[in-house]
């Protein structure tokens, strides 16, 4: 019989398929006989918390909240760059205080956006 | 095979061991709890599967979030009324084989809450306890001793003959049935598969 170099690479490919058939198989004659499944409307519920899901998946939230994200950006964020900036400002070069500078106006000018849109309003 | 021939055998170096035995050896050495507290009991479970009494040991530290993937419920607290049917449905969403250790006073008769209006009186009127360890709350200690009767009860499970364990019997119920929240109690009250009330006998 003639040698084929390439011979071996089908004999690993096939014990690689055995190797990871054989436990699946072997799972799956072991439950068939030892491990009835048992399903019901219970056990193949989709949530798994001890609560029962309610309502629809798909909802639909308010577009409306992108205003108190914006909001929530002038303030929140720009007091956490403020504070570094205000320690650190003695030390800064006329560069970085320009480069801040324009970094609270972009973030002011959302608040101004913010506040010709009346969001800023008690109703 | 008969005793003689099998450490006749071991000697040579050849262990041989009954399929059953292989079976039962591995599952109570990899029972994985739900992770799933209720009350205070939950902070003893919680330090037993620290390193201090190291649940690990008997490999059972991996606690699932998921009752899909758990083994075994440890039902650790109160039971209240209103937390009963999710205990159940919990129970009911575990792969079989599946395993419940009563942790405590409260889980096994309602404890010192007995009396009180909200309080299941033992989550063993709802689902079949395999261990109930007393306790206000037990010690670590005595989860691990309930834990290792546990093992000892799975290593007696049988794969053949008539005293099979439920989950081997297709025809064994695989959901228990869900108390609801009534108007006065749960209901029904109890599961009458696995628990009747106790009957009081009067002396003549």
């Amino acid at each position: 019989m003639d040698y084929s170099p390439y011979l071996f690479l089908a004999v690993f490919l096939l014990v690689a398929i055995g190797f990871a058939l054989l436990p699946l198989g072997l799972a799956r004659f072991w439950a068939r006989k030892f491990s009835p499944a048992k399903p019901g409307p219970q056990k193949n519920a989709i949530y798994e918390c001890g609560l029962e899901a309610k309502g629809e998946a798909p909802i639909q939230f308010k577009s409306d909240y992108y205003l108190y994200a914006i909001i929530f950006l002038v303030f929140d964020v720009e007091v956490l760059f403020l504070l570094p900036f205000a320690v650190a400002f003695l030390e800064l070069p006329l560069g970085a205080s320009i480069a801040m500078l324009i970094f609270v106006l972009l973030v002011v000018e959302g608040l101004a956006w913010a506040w010709m849109k009346g969001i800023l309003d008690w109703k | 095979m008969d005793e003689g021939l099998r450490s006749e055998l071991s000697k040579q170096g050849v262990f041989t061991v009954k399929l059953q035995d292989l079976y039962n050896w591995s599952r109570k050495n990899s029972v994985w709890p739900l992770q799933f507290g209720l009350a205070c009991c939950a902070i003893e479970m919680i330090a037993t599967s620290m390193a201090r009494y190291d649940l690990a040991r008997f490999g059972a530290e991996v606690f699932r979030p998921s009752p899909r993937q758990a083994d075994l419920m440890i039902v650790a607290g109160t039971v209240t009324k209103k937390m009963a049917p999710q205990v159940v449905r919990l129970f009911n969403q575990m792969p079989e084989p599946k395993y419940v250790i009563a942790m405590g006073a409260c889980a096994i008769s309602g404890g010192p809450f007995k009396q009180g209006y909200n309080v299941l009186k033992g989550i063993d009127r709802f689902i079949p306890v395999d261990v109930h360890i007393p306790g206000c709350p037990p010690r670590p200690e005595a989860l691990l001793h309930a834990f290792m009767t546990l093992q000892r009860k799975i290593d007696e499970d049988t794969l053949f003959g008539t005293s099979q364990p439920r989950h081997m019997d297709p025809k064994a119920a695989g959901e228990f049935p869900l108390p609801m929240y009534g108007e006065h109690d749960l209901e029904p009250a109890f599961n009458p598969e696995v628990w009747h009330p106790p009957v009081i006998l009067r002396e003549q």
